[in-house]
C-alpha cells in the first residue's frame, strides 16, 4: 500500500512540470546564489576596501607608511579623486582632510586615513597617532585598515622601531659603546630593506589584519556622518528585513488574487463596473498602503526597542517607505498575473525574493561583496531600496539626495504595473 | 418582446466546440429554464452574455442593443454557480461591497441593503460573517448580491445547486418577488422538476445547440407525446412481446401508453390477462420534462 501511495505522488510529481522543476532547480540556484554572495568567491574580492589617504605630514616616514599601505592587497589606496562630475580624462587631484571627509560621508569611499603633520616626530617620541575618518554603513572596513595600518606600519619602519628601542634601552641601562653603535647604524637599513622585502610578498588582508600587533602608531577614529549613529547596523537590518518581508506579502497578497479568482470573486467583481485596470491598481495601492503599515510598524518598534533614530529622519523614511512598497506591491501584482496557481506562485515568489535578497543586501550587506557582486545586486530593488535607506539613516541624506534611489523603484514599480496590466489580460473576457 | 437575444452564437475551446450557433430570446418579465447535460454550453452560454467569454461569431443583445466587449451590462445581473462572496465579511458587508462595485452609493445603496437583507430573510444575521452561514443563505445572499442594483435581466447560474428542497423553494420564492418587480430571469438548472413547477419556458441545450424550446406542454406534446405512461410489473417474464407494450430492462416490467386512462387503461391490462400474466403493480404517470429530456438527449440529468 505504501508502495501504492508513493506510485502516486510521484506521478502526481511528474505531471506538475513546475513543481518538478522548482523541485531540483530551487537548491540549485539557491547553493549557486548563496556560495556566489557569501562563499569564496565572493570575499576574495571582498576585501579591497577603498581607504582615502590624506598625506599632511609628507614626510619619508609617513611615504614608507603609505606605501606600505599600498601594497596591501585587501587596500585600494587613493591619495587622489577625480571631481564629481569631471570627464573620465580629467587629471586627478590630490585629496586633502575636507575633500576626504566630504567623499566619506557621501558614501564614495568607506574610509579616509589621515596622516598629520608632524608624524614622523610624533612617530620619534613613541606617540605617532593617524586620524581614521569613518562611515558608520560599513562597519568592518574601518577595523580591516586599522589592523592593516599596524601591520604596515611595522613593516614599513622597522628601522625606526628598532632605533626607538635602542634609545629606550640607553637611556635606561646607559650608552652603547662606540662599536656597538658603528655595527647597529650599519645593521639598521638592513632592517628597513627587510620590512620592505617581507612586505612586498602576497598579503592575506582579511588573515592579518589587526594580527594582535595594535599599539604601534595611535589612530584616532572619527565617524563622519554624525555622532547618532551607535545603532546604525539596526537601521541596516530594520530596512533589509523590512525589504525582504514586504516581497513575502506582497506575494501572499498577489496570491489573494489567485484565490479570489478560484473562488469566482475575482470574476464577479470584473463582471461589475470596476474593469481590470481598476481591480489591478487597487489591489496595488492596498498592497502598498499595507507594506507602508509594516514598515512604520517595524521601524516605530527598532526606535522604542534599539533606539533606531527614527525621528529625525521621518522625511527620508516616508519617502523611500512609499517607493519602496510601490515598487513591492508592483512585484506582487506581477506575480499573481504570472502564475497560474497559488502553488506556483509560493515556489517562484520564494526563489525571486531570496535571491533577491540575497543579492540586494537584505541578507547580508552588499558593501562586504565583491565589487562585481555589489554591481549584479542593482538589478534587484533590495539593493536601491537599503541603498536609500542608507542614505536616509546614516548619511542624513537630504531628499534630493534620494533621486537616484526614488527614481529606480518608482521605475520599477511602474514597469511592474505595466507587466502584470498586460499579464492580466488573460483573466479578461477570454 | 424579447428583452435578451442571442443569435448564432458560437465559441470553441481548442478543438472543443462548445457553443454552436445557439440562438435564444428572453422575453419580458418571463422566468426561461435553461437545461442541458453536463457540458452541453449552458455555463459557456451565460459567461458569453454576462460578457466574460468572447464569442466567436453570433451577436447578443440587450433591449435590442448589440453588446460589444465587455460593457453595457449595467440593465444585467448574473449570478455565479459558485458561491462568490468575501467569507470573511458579513453579509451586509458583502452586499455594501458589490452594490458599490456595481455603481451603487449613499442612501440608494443603503436602502438596497436594507432591501436585500429583508428579501433573503438574512436581516437577523446581516452582521454575521460569511463563513458562519449555511450553504442555503450562502446561496441566498449569493443570488442578493447580482441583483441588488435593480437589474432588469438577471442570468442565474444554478441558483439551487447544493441546497435543501426547503432552501430551494425560498430561493423561488426570492426569484418570483423580483419577476413582480419587474425583472427577466434566464437560470440553468438541474432540477427538472423546479423548471416544471417556476418556469413558463424552457430551453434545452446540448453539445452546444438549443436542440428544443417552448413551454413544458408544447414540449412535451412535441416529443414524447400528451399520453400517460403506464409502468406495469407482471409475475413473469411475457414469452412473446405484447401490443402495445415494450419492456423497461427489468424483464418483469411493461411500458404502455394511453391517452385515456379511464377507457384505455382497462384495455391494456386485458391485453396483459390475455397473454397469461398476473398484475403485480401498476404505476400511472403523465409525461414529464424528465421524458422529453431523456427522448431528447439520450441522457438523464444529473447534478
Amino acid at each position: 500500500m505504501i508502495a501504492t501511495l508513493l506510485r502516486v505522488w510521484s506521478r502526481s510529481l511528474r505531471r506538475d512540470r513546475v513543481a518538478l522543476a522548482m523541485t531540483f532547480i530551487l537548491p540549485i540556484a539557491f547553493f549557486s546564489i548563496f556560495a556566489s554572495v557569501f562563499g569564496r568567491q565572493g570575499f576574495q574580492a571582498t576585501s579591497r576596501v577603498r581607504v582615502l589617504v590624506v598625506d599632511e605630514n609628507r614626510s619619508e616616514a609617513s611615504r614608507s607608511l603609505i606605501a606600505a599601505l599600498s601594497r596591501e592587497g585587501g587596500l585600494r589606496v587613493m591619495e587622489q579623486y577625480r571631481p564629481h562630475g569631471a570627464a573620465k580624462n580629467a587629471p586627478e587631484v590630490p585629496l586633502d582632510r575636507a575633500r576626504a571627509e566630504e567623499l566619506v560621508k557621501s558614501g564614495e569611499a568607506p574610509v579616509a586615513l589621515i596622516v598629520p603633520a608632524g608624524f614622523d616626530t610624533a612617530l620619534s617620541r613613541m606617540s605617532g597617532a593617524v586620524d581614521l575618518l569613518e562611515d558608520p554603513a560599513d562597519p568592518v572596513a574601518p577595523q580591516m585598515v586599522t589592523g592593516l595600518l599596524q601591520k604596515a606600519v611595522l613593516t614599513a619602519l622597522p628601522d625606526r622601531f628598532a632605533k626607538l628601542g635602542f634609545d629606550m634601552f640607553q637611556q635606561y641601562a646607559g650608552d652603547f659603546t662606540p662599536e656597538q653603535k658603528h655595527k647597529l647604524d650599519a645593521w639598521l637599513p638592513q632592517v628597513r630593506h627587510y620590512g620592505s622585502a617581507r612586505d612586498s610578498a602576497p598579503a592575506n588582508a582579511a588573515g592579518t589584519s589587526g594580527g594582535g600587533m595594535s599599539g604601534f602608531i595611535q589612530v584616532r577614529p572619527a565617524e563622519v556622518v554624525g555622532d547618532r549613529k551607535e545603532n546604525g547596523m539596526v537601521s541596516f537590518y530594520a530596512a533589509g528585513m523590512a525589504v525582504m518581508f514586504l516581497l513575502f506579502s506582497a506575494s501572499a497578497a498577489g496570491g489573494s488574487l489567485l484565490e479570489e479568482l478560484e473562488t469566482g470573486t475575482l470574476d464577479r467583481v470584473l463582471g461589475s463596473r470596476l474593469g481590470m485596470t481598476r481591480l489591478l491598481l487597487g489591489k496595488w495601492l492596498y498592497v502598498m498602503l499595507l507594506g507602508s503599515l509594516q514598515l512604520t510598524v517595524m521601524f516605530l518598534w527598532g526606535m522604542f526597542v534599539f533606539h533606531l533614530d527614527l525621528v529625525h529622519h521621518i522625511p527620508g523614511f516616508v519617502v523611500m517607505t512609499l517607493v519602496t512598497t510601490a515598487a513591492t506591491a508592483g512585484f506582487g501584482m506581477v506575480l499573481a498575473t504570472a502564475c497560474r496557481t497559488r502553488a506556483q506562485l509560493s515556489s517562484i515568489a520564494t526563489i525571486i525574493i531570496l535571491c533577491s535578497s540575497a543579492i540586494g543586501g537584505s541578507m547580508f550587506p552588499r558593501f562586504l561583496m565583491s565589487e562585481s557582486m555589489q554591481r549584479i545586486g542593482l538589478v534587484t530593488f533590495n539593493a536601491w531600496a537599503l541603498d536609500g535607506f542608507i542614505k536616509v539613516f546614516w548619511r542624513d541624506a537630504a531628499i534630493v539626495q534620494l533621486l537616484p534611489q526614488v527614481g529606480v523603484l518608482l521605475a520599477f514599480a511602474t514597469v511592474f504595473l505595466i507587466v502584470s496590466r498586460l499579464l492580466a489580460r488573460r483573466w479578461e473576457a477570454a | 418582446m424579447a428583452v435578451l437575444r442571442i443569435t448564432d452564437a458560437t465559441r470553441s475551446f481548442g478543438s472543443v466546440a462548445a457553443l454552436r450557433g445557439v440562438s435564444l430570446e428572453l422575453h419580458e418579465g418571463e422566468l426561461l429554464g435553461l437545461l442541458g447535460p453536463n457540458g452541453a454550453g449552458k455555463t459557456t452560454l451565460i459567461r458569453a452574455i454576462a460578457g466574460r467569454t468572447r464569442l466567436d461569431s453570433g451577436t447578443i443583445e440587450l433591449f435590442g442593443r448589440v453588446l460589444t466587449g465587455t460593457g453595457g451590462r449595467d440593465a444585467l445581473g448574473v449570478v455565479p454557480q459558485e458561491v462568490a462572496l468575501y467569507p470573511l465579511l458579513t453579509a451586509h458587508e458583502n452586499l455594501a461591497a458589490f452594490g458599490s462595485l456595481h455603481g451603487l452609493s449613499g442612501a440608494e445603496l443603503k436602502q438596497q441593503v436594507a432591501w436585500a437583507l429583508e428579501w433573503t430573510g438574512l436581516a437577523e444575521r446581516a452582521t454575521a460573517l460569511l463563513k458562519t452561514f449555511s450553504g442555503g443563505m450562502k446561496r441566498r445572499l449569493n443570488i442578493a448580491c447580482g441583483v441588488l442594483h435593480k437589474p432588469k435581466v438577471v442570468l442565474l447560474d444554478e441558483p439551487t445547486v447544493g441546497v435543501d428542497p426547503q432552501s430551494r423553494e425560498r430561493i423561488y420564492d426570492m426569484l418570483e418577488i423580483l419577476r413582480k418587480n419587474g425583472a427577466s430571469l434566464l437560470l440553468t438548472t438541474h432540477h427538472l422538476e423546479e423548471v416544471e413547477a417556476h418556469c413558463e419556458r424552457v430551453a434545452i441545450v446540448d453539445h452546444g445547440r438549443i436542440i428544443a424550446g417552448g413551454s413544458v406542454s408544447e414540449l412535451v406534446a412535441s416529443t414524447v407525446g400528451v399520453g400517460r405512461r403506464v409502468r406495469v410489473r407482471v409475475d413473469r417474464a411475457p414469452l412473446a412481446p405484447l401490443a402495445g407494450f415494450e419492456q423497461d430492462g427489468e424483464p418483469t416490467v411493461l411500458i404502455g401508453a394511453v391517452n385515456d386512462v379511464v377507457t384505455g387503461l382497462p384495455a391494456l391490462l386485458g391485453r396483459v390477462a390475455a397473454a397469461g400474466l398476473h398484475v403485480e403493480d401498476v404505476d400511472v404517470r403523465r409525461p414529464s420534462l424528465q421524458s422529453v429530456f431523456l427522448h431528447l438527449t439520450g441522457k438523464e440529468l444529473r447534478e
